[in-house]
């Protein structure tokens, strides 16, 4: 059942590309989507069996990741329908210069984010190290042709930004696989298989030199892929540029499965008893992702920037999350959920916005909420959401790490973590009240109203949110402690 | 076994300085092919002499797509790009030759450091290895044109490579495969995208690719 | 005893201007036409000898003492030197770094002589000259440092001796690359191509044959057969190192040895014939590239 989860993506991607029918294709999408999800609400009944010789099998971890993927993939594709109708098929005027450019083929949009989806379920079920690896790749390559939906030369940027950073940071993640293989290796010759079953099993076999090194270059190479500070530079680029189905795809489902990378690397050290070192180094580019994150949103005028970098701090926070170990990785695994649905959100609000405003800048939206109610309040609640509100779900899993760093006697680093939130707080905020109220302009005021979807979607995702931060499902709670156990 | 797989190292070696000084774009990409190849040969060599189907097919797929296709796709992408077949690094080559002397010996140093659990049949296997990653990250940051950026990365993954041959990985079959699906794919992606930039830009220099930017 | 150890310096002292004419006729050859006699160079050095010389009055005495002491430091630097299965004259520890300071003193006069005229086409030489010879010392130091350690004989003679096919065997990267770190600086210090031109009559275009353009009769005589010797010391060192033979018999040896140094002057005259020469910007490329080749061949 589970090479189902990673086929039936994989062939609707292929499918895709050869469907001329725009109506069908969408449909192939939405379909494809259903099926996958329904099939991962199947994997919380029954646990689906191992296959590939115990290489694809789903851990407590890879379930919650590639749950999250699914819905929102199916939420998002909703969206995508919605707004490649909207699109349509005739060329666009850019929004910033005024020259006239064209959308890629819906064809290969389509096929595209169905691979994608394909390459992030690998990412979560593949238990093989070196697999693992090469599914991450592919998410790379799978994504890139969305980055450049609009061909124009900045999203064109963009893409080549995204390829040559990610392709680097993925390369150093090889040469760590290579080192862990080498860690791995009895001094009797005998090796201890890659699979992270195995390795938790025989952690404290391995040679330790080597495998620090390795999953330092694992983190750096992961790292890269998920946004942590100092890689993150194609991540503004990349999550600006992209349209907004791409981009809530990318901070939404992409930075987890990349999370997810690393996570494997923490379990192993956690059963080695190497946690000390790997958790000052998840605290230190933790905080340090923060901090960047704090700077760029000071001050951004462009507001698909300012959520990218939002996007930034939040992979900080889960890495702070698990660096401080115990209720705190609890408190990241639920802010895993609860920022991919947030900040998905924000994205797709976001496109809406993008598409009626017609401006990226931050002065030039006003009067959302009179000229898009739904979108306006939306984009409002989100901002406060993403920032840490209550009752939101963000803040209770905020709340929890900080809780849990001071509980751990860790003042200075909690301390930290306020500031910083707090420093992102006002930054976001006034933006988001600016951009809510106020008066719109005419042109504005007077545009035609747009599909349904395109509002209902994020309203959904963003009802979930609110939800999360009220009541937590037993089942829920129980899951994410299972997962959190491993990292303890 | 050592004296033919020390040749292929020093090879390997010196490709990495004729990388870093070559000026024109067709003899950087016909070096990181001749990597490919090396690298082929130095996995059948590592196999000491016991040969059999699997052993020997792995490399020659290695050989195949990293000396043959990749070189294709690279040259048919220089040619649609329609550039000045010419580097136009951003440090000078004697620079660059300096900069690669110098992280041979860091490679060298690290080599020497990294007390690997088995013996080796060559003392070079890992520094030659390190020093190819670090050559190709040197490109990578040190030269203008897209095309050799993307050279720098296959000259990384070549080192990440030799780095997993020399310490004799016997990672199965399918994951090698993948590895090599990636690369090709990946370097594949990375041709069309080049070949979009000059379309759109009329040129292939990264450096002018600064339109986003955050202006704090 | 002193008469056998005098063997490589007399034949060095007799044979050196044939290797240079060796040169001018593969070249001659490759291009078709029949070119000079081998003893050409032997011929012009007796007509310098026989004629006058003519110092110019912006001179001092440093410019007749220029290719004097020139040719006595090259001189002196070949008595170091063993040829065939003959050690040679005078062979102590550390006798590689001697070699090379006679060497550079020879350069350094050979600059003085040059600067000495006040002729900006000899200032420019000059220049160029001892930029080039900043680079190509090191390749030429680390190189023999390398056989050297390779060997772990600290004198040249014992060096070169104890280079035989077995080291081959063992160490061919290590020996090959300095072999062609050798060659660089072989091509590089006799101003041969790629590096410098020596048929060029375009002063601009010069580099060795610009210094001592002021130079004439008897002293150019002494500067010319100072480069003849100056390349057989080069060729010898780089034919022990590539063509090893110890068959026990020393005239055997001796004869492997000069049928080494023709091959040599032949693959040299077919370098000329072939390549082109580099841009003066990429010569010091060339010789960083001597510079690691070396350096690697004295790591592994």
């Amino acid at each position: 059942m589970i090479e189902l989860l990673i086929l039936i993506p994989a062939c609707a991607g292929i499918l895709a590309f050869f469907v001329a029918s725009d109506r069908a294709r969408r449909g192939l999408l939405i379909s494809a989507a259903l099926a996958q999800t329904v099939l991962s609400l199947g994997t919380w009944i029954v646990w689906p069996a191992p296959a590939l010789g115990g290489w694809l099998a789903e851990d407590a971890l890879g379930r919650l990741i590639e749950t999250l993927t699914s819905v929102l993939f199916l939420a998002v594709s909703f969206y995508a329908v919605a707004y490649l109708r909207e699109e349509g098929s005739q060329a666009h005027s850019d929004i910033e210069e005024g020259f006239i450019f064209s959308n890629a083929r819906e064809a290969s949009f389509a096929g595209c984010l169905l691979l994608f989806l394909a390459a992030m379920t690998l990412v979560t079920v593949s238990q093989q190290i070196a697999l693992l690896w090469v599914a991450v790749e592919a998410t790379t390559l799978a994504s890139a042709p969305l980055i450049y939906f609009h061909r124009q030369h900045r999203s064109l940027e963009a893409t080549w930004k995204y390829l040559i950073i990610c392709s680097v940071g993925i390369a150093l993640a090889l040469l760590g696989v290579f080192f862990l293989a080498v860690a791995a290796t009895n001094p009797d010759g005998s090796t201890i298989p890659l699979t992270v079953q195995a390795l938790r099993l025989n952690a404290h076999h391995l040679n330790v030199p080597w495998y620090k090194a390795a999953f330092v270059l694992l983190l750096v190479g992961y790292g890269t892929k998920m946004g942590l500070a100092p890689f993150h530079t194609w991540l503004p680029d990349a999550h600006s540029e992209a349209p907004s189905v791409a981009s809530a795809l990318l901070s939404g489902a992409l930075l987890n499965c990349a999370f997810l990378g690393i996570l494997r690397a923490q379990e192993i050290c956690v059963a080695g008893g190497l946690a000390d070192f790997s958790d000052r180094l998840l605290l230190g580019f933790g905080l340090l992702s923060m901090a960047v994150a704090a700077v760029f949103i000071s001050g951004q005028t462009d507001y698909k920037r300012m959520l990218a970098y939002s996007s930034v701090e939040h992979m900080g926070i889960l890495a702070v999350g698990v660096g401080l170990g115990g209720a705190a990785a609890f408190g990241a695994m639920l802010h895993v959920i609860n920022h991919s649905l947030t900040k998905a959100m924000l994205f797709l609000v976001a496109g809406n916005l993008l598409a009626v405003y017609r401006t990226k800048n931050t002065d030039g939206v006003a009067g959302a909420l009179s000229v898009l109610p739904a979108s306006g309040v939306l984009w409002l609640v989100g901002l406060f959401a993403i920032t840490g509100s209550p009752p939101f779900g963000p803040f209770l899993s905020e709340f929890t790490i900080l809780k849990a760093a001071l509980d751990q006697g860790q003042t200075l680093i909690a301390i930290a973590y306020l500031a910083i939130l707090a420093v992102i707080l006002a930054a976001m905020a006034a933006p988001a009240l600016a951009m809510a109220q106020g008066t719109p302009t005419e042109h504005v005021a007077m545009a035609r109203p747009r599909s349904m979807a395109l509002s209902v979607v994020p309203a959904m995702l963003g009802i979930t949110v609110l939800v999360m931060g009220i009541y937590l499902p037993p089942g829920l709670s129980r899951a994410l402690r299972e997962a959190a156990r491993l990292l303890r | 076994m050592s004296q033919p797989i020390n040749s292929l190292l020093v090879l390997l070696v010196l490709s990495g300085f004729v990388l870093l000084s070559s000026s024109r774009l067709a003899a950087c990409i016909r070096v990181v092919a001749f990597q490919g190849v090396l690298l082929g040969l130095l996995a059948i060599f590592m196999q000491d002499g016991q040969l059999n189907i699997s052993g020997v097919l792995l490399p020659i797929t290695t050989t195949v797509v990293k000396g043959f296709l990749l070189p294709s796709l690279l040259f048919r992408a220089m040619r649609e790009a329609e550039t000045v077949r010419e580097v136009e690094p951003l440090i000078s080559y004697n620079l660059s030759i300096i900069s690669g002397a110098v992280v041979l010996a860091l490679a060298l140093w690290l080599g020497d450091r990294l007390q690997l659990p088995s013996q080796l049949p060559s003392s070079l296997l890992v520094p030659a290895a390190l020093f190819t990653s670090l050559v190709g990250m040197i490109v990578i940051v040190s030269r203008r044109k897209a095309l050799t950026q993307v050279l720098g990365y296959l000259a990384l993954e070549n080192g990440v490579y030799a780095f997993g041959t020399a310490v004799a990985l016997r990672l199965p079959v399918l994951v090698e495969l993948g590895i090599l699906l990636d690369v090709f794919v990946g370097v594949f992606v990375m041709g069309i995208a080049i070949f979009h930039i000059s379309r759109e830009f009329d040129h292939i220099d990264t450096d002018k690719l600064v339109a986003l930017t955050d202006r704090p | 005893m002193i008469a056998v150890s005098l063997i490589p310096t007399v034949v060095a002292a007799a044979l050196a201007p044939l290797m240079q004419g060796m040169i001018t006729r593969t070249k001659s050859v490759i291009a078709g036409r029949t070119g000079q006699p081998l003893t050409q160079p032997y011929r012009d050095l007796w007509k310098l000898l026989h004629k006058g010389a003519v110092y110019s009055q912006t001179t001092s005495w440093i410019f007749q003492l220029g290719p004097m002491v020139g040719l006595a430091s090259v001189f002196l630097a070949l008595t170091l030197l063993p040829f065939g299965g003959f050690p040679a004259l005078s062979a102590f520890s550390g006798d590689f770094v001697v070699l090379a300071y006679l060497m550079a003193l020879a350069r350094f006069f050979t600059v003085v002589a040059a600067l000495d005229t006040g002729s900006s086409f000899e200032g420019m030489g000059a220049s160029r000259e001892v930029t080039f010879s900043a680079f190509a010392e090191p390749a030429l130091f680390l190189s023999v440092a390398a056989l050297v350690r390779q060997t772990g004989e600290l004198s040249l003679s014992p060096a070169l001796a104890a280079v035989s096919p077995s080291t081959w065997r063992h160490a061919a990267p290590m020996l090959g690359l300095a072999l062609a770190a050798l060659m660089i600086v072989f091509l590089a210090e006799n101003a041969r191509i790629p590096v410098d031109d020596p048929t060029t009559h375009l002063e601009l275009t010069m580099i060795h044959e610009v210094m001592v353009l002021d130079h004439s009769g008897p002293d150019f005589a002494m500067i010319q057969y100072g480069a003849a010797l100056k390349m057989w010391l080069f060729a010898s060192i780089i034919i022990a190192v590539a063509a090893p033979w110890h068959s026990g018999n020393r005239w055997v040896d001796t004869a492997v040895g000069l049928m080494g140094m023709l091959a040599l002057g032949i693959a040299t005259g077919l370098v000329e014939s072939t390549m082109a020469r580099l841009r003066l910007l990429r010569v010091p490329q060339l010789l960083l590239v001597a510079i690691v080749l070396s350096a690697l061949a004295l790591a592994l």
